[in-house]
């Protein structure tokens, strides 16, 4: 692929309060790519997510990210929202109270910059709950508040589908997905594919990556990439583990 | 008088209620004594028994000291120098309101002619110490319904006024209530018959405009057995920098079967950013249900006031009666709130439920003080309260005194009480959707209220989402 760069880091180093997680991550990801990023659990993923996003709780202690040639650092969260970025939580919070319908029609008028009336908006919302097959009852309910593992990550890939980004990140998205809404969420993430739409998808199994096909794949272990290849690695990765990785690339290099 | 004053624009600020109406006012002099009393009683056309009345109140209030149990911080309030009445001077006809009154209620949202967009509502709009309209009074007549002004209501109705006024808050309750029932000016009386369901929200607006005068006004519903009304108070004041008093009193009374549902949304002038100015807002509201299964419920807003002190209370003594608070209560900069209520179970089989949420900012402090007491003659009563505060800086403190005191071994009661920081993940979360910090603010705090801003009238409940949108607004960041 040969695409312009719609998303790049350097070298970038970043830390949570005492503790150094990201240690100089390069990467570079091309309009319409999508990109896979594999790791152990606690090696950074979430954080590079959280710092894509701008999360205010995260230093950047070194290095850039550039969307679209343009550095992100410094920008608000709600700034990198309506230049198209977007982050599907690991963990989607709950706002109790605050209707889901009146949450995403605040969102995309914000994202948008526009006001939108409330029936042709509805209508829009709906149509995407029926894809993603989410009751319309939902809409009433408080913002994830008590709703289950997998129905936060539908709402998630909901508000994707609504706010179209064009840089989306996918932390877990599958964890905690039964078979068939994953099969559900990806087919809804697929139908936004396009040569707009530049994704980064954090996961720890193969089964969403058949589903969402990557053109590369990452492995993040503390805090650096260790290895950047072609989707189909990810099947030694199954087999092996990341032991299998380590063997890779030698011990000094993820000490 | 008031016309040659400008409020202070720095003052005004984001309150935008803050301007003054110029207009001449007929003031009695400053002070209080015996002779102030009788003026009052007398610019009101009052029958002789009220003027008696007020001054026994007057006489016991004289004995009394001002309390100072809340955790409320001021200079002390030199009574003498205090305006106790003060009417502004109508040029309209009889029966027809006063061009530039009726510009200011109109600039405050709440138009008096008849063709008002408020079709649902029925207002009585009290100016400093009087009422100058009250609107769909003909039609609430055909229903045996009296919607009217106090003074009115005295005049007209001064037997039925008689038999209620101070049977739920007695002139001795405390120094403030000594103090309303001696000088109170204007309020309103509702009565509602026997059987009848009051079909549009009945409603208050209090305006405070003339400088250094204080309000007291007086309101009374009483719902007769099987009767229904949900009843509406709103409030503002210009800004200035000098403190107002306004000490109030509200007493309903609900006969067998009968509901009285009461919404405030109270935005007096809270001060500027420093504490400079404001309203001392000083106030007695308490319900009585009378008779078996009578229902009264408090919904309250309180997003303005220097300083709010109020517990709108019930006392439960008819058998399976019902009792409800719900309370938003928002402070800002140096405001200072002691708020909540006490539950008051006489009855068997009374209820109770108390909902009250907290916000404060800036430098604020935001207190609920609650209790619940149940009398060992009220079997199987029950309450239920929740009160959580909400904090949305470093500075500024929420306290709870919750007191449960039950004599009767079949009476349950429940307590549950959180305190939080706003979350910022929370924040972040509805940031990274594209919501600035102050909507992302405004939403969760909307988020937090809901459960007591769905108890509030619809058209009111907009309103008050708006009041309160714009007041986070500056306490952000
Ligand atoms: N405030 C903090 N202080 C210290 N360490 C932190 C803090 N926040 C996160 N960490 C640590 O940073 C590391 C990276 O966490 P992160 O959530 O990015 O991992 P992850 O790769 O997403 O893991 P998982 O696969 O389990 O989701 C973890 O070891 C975590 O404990
Ligand atoms: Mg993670």
């Amino acid at each position: 692929m040969s695409g312009e760069v719609e998303f790049e880091l350097r070298d970038l180093r970043v830390r949570n309060g005492a503790k150094d997680i990201l240690k100089g991550v390069d990467l570079v990801l091309r309009r319409g790519e999508t990109h896979a990023l594999m790791g152990p659990n606690g090696s950074g993923k979430s954080t590079l997510a959280n710092v894509i996003m701008g999360h205010p709780d995260y230093a950047v202690t070194g290095g850039d990210l550039l969307f679209r040639s343009q550095s992100l650092l410094g920008l608000a969260p709600e700034e990198r929202a309506k230049r198209g970025v977007f982050l599907a939580f690991q963990y989607p919070v709950a706002v109790p109270g605050v209707s889901v319908a009146r949450f995403l029609k605040a969102a995309v008028e914000a994202v948008r910059g526009k006001t939108t009336g409330a029936g042709s908006f509805l209508k829009g919302v709906r149509e995407q709950m029926k894809s993603l097959e989410m009751s319309e009852a939902f809409l009433d309910r408080g913002l994830n508040d008590g709703f289950s593992g997998g129905e936060k990550k539908r709402l998630e890939i909901l508000q994707m589908l609504l706010l179209k980004p064009a840089l989306g990140v996918l932390d877990e998205t599958d964890s905690g997905l039964d078979i068939d809404a994953l099969r559900i969420v990806a087919e809804g993430v697929n139908r936004l594919r396009g040569p707009d739409l530049t994704l980064l998808v954090i996961t720890h199994y193969e089964r969403l990556l058949t589903l969402i096909k990557p053109d590369h794949l990452h492995v993040l272990m503390e805090g650096r990439i260790v290895f950047s290849g072609g989707p189909e690695a990810v099947k030694n990765l199954e087999q092996h583990g990341y032991d299998w990785i380590r063997g890779q690339v030698g011990a000094e290099a993820v000490a | 008088m008031s016309g040659a004053l400008q409020t202070d624009s720095k003052l005004v600020q984001d309150y935008r209620y803050g301007f003054v109406t110029d207009i001449a006012e007929d003031a009695v002099p400053k002070g209080l004594n015996e002779d102030i009393v009788r003026l009052i009683s007398a610019k009101k056309g009052e029958p002789a028994w009220m003027t008696e009345w007020r001054l026994k109140a007057f006489r016991h209030w004289q004995t009394l000291k001002e309390p100072h149990w809340a955790r409320a911080e001021y200079p002390p309030i030199d009574y003498q120098d205090i305006r106790y009445y003060s009417a502004p001077r109508q040029s309209a006809k009889p029966g027809e309101v006063d061009p530039e009154l009726a510009k200011t209620f109109e600039k405050l949202g709440v138009p008096l002619h008849e063709r008002g967009a408020l079709a649902g509502i029925a207002v009585d709009a009290v100016f400093d110490s009087v009422s100058v309209a009250t609107t769909q009074c003909e039609r609430l007549k055909k229903l045996g319904i009296i919607f009217c002004s106090m003074s009115e209501a005295l005049r007209e109705h001064g037997d039925l006024v008689r038999r209620y006024l101070g049977s739920v808050v007695p002139p001795t309750d405390n120094f403030y209530a000594a103090l309303n029932s001696a000088v109170f000016t204007d309020g309103s009386f509702c009565f509602i018959p026997r059987g009848v369901r009051c079909p549009v929200e009945l409603s208050t607006y209090f305006r405070i405009n003339a400088i250094r005068t204080g309000q007291f006004e007086r309101t009374l519903i009483v719902a007769e057995p099987e009767s229904y009304v949900s009843y509406i108070e709103g409030c503002t004041a210009p800004a200035r920098d000098e403190n107002q008093l306004h000490a109030a009193i509200v007493e309903l009374v609900a006969l067998d079967g009968a509901q009285i549902k009461y919404s405030t949304v109270q935005n007096w002038f809270a001060g500027d950013a420093g504490g400079k100015g404001g309203i001392y807002n000083f106030v007695t509201k308490r319900g009585h249900c009378r008779g078996a299964r009578s229902h009264i419920s408090w919904t309250q807003v309180e997003v303005g006031a220097a300083i709010t002190w109020k517990y709108p209370s019930v006392i439960l003594e008819g058998a399976d009666s019902v009792g409800e608070f719900y309370s938003v209560a928002f402070t800002n900069n140096k405001m200072q709130a002691d708020t909540g209520t006490k539950m008051i179970h006489l009855g068997p089989r009374t209820r109770s439920t108390i909902v009250s949420k907290g916000i404060s900012g800036g430098q604020s402090a935001n207190t609920y003080r609650g209790l619940v007491k149940v009398l060992p003659q009220a079997a199987g009563a029950r309450n239920h309260t929740c009160c959580d505060s909400m904090l949305l800086g470093p500075h500024c403190s929420a306290n709870t005194f919750p007191v449960i005191e039950s004599r009767n071994a079949t009476a349950v009661t429940e307590h549950e009480a959180t305190t939080s920081r706003i979350s910022e993940e929370q924040l972040f979360y509805l940031r990274s959707r594209g919501l600035d910090e102050e909507t992302a603010t405004a939403l969760i705090v909307h988020g937090f209220c809901k459960e007591v801003l769905k108890e509030l009238p619809l058209e009111f409940a907009v309103e008050a989402v708006k009041l309160l949108e714009l007041k986070l607004e500056h306490s952000v960041g």
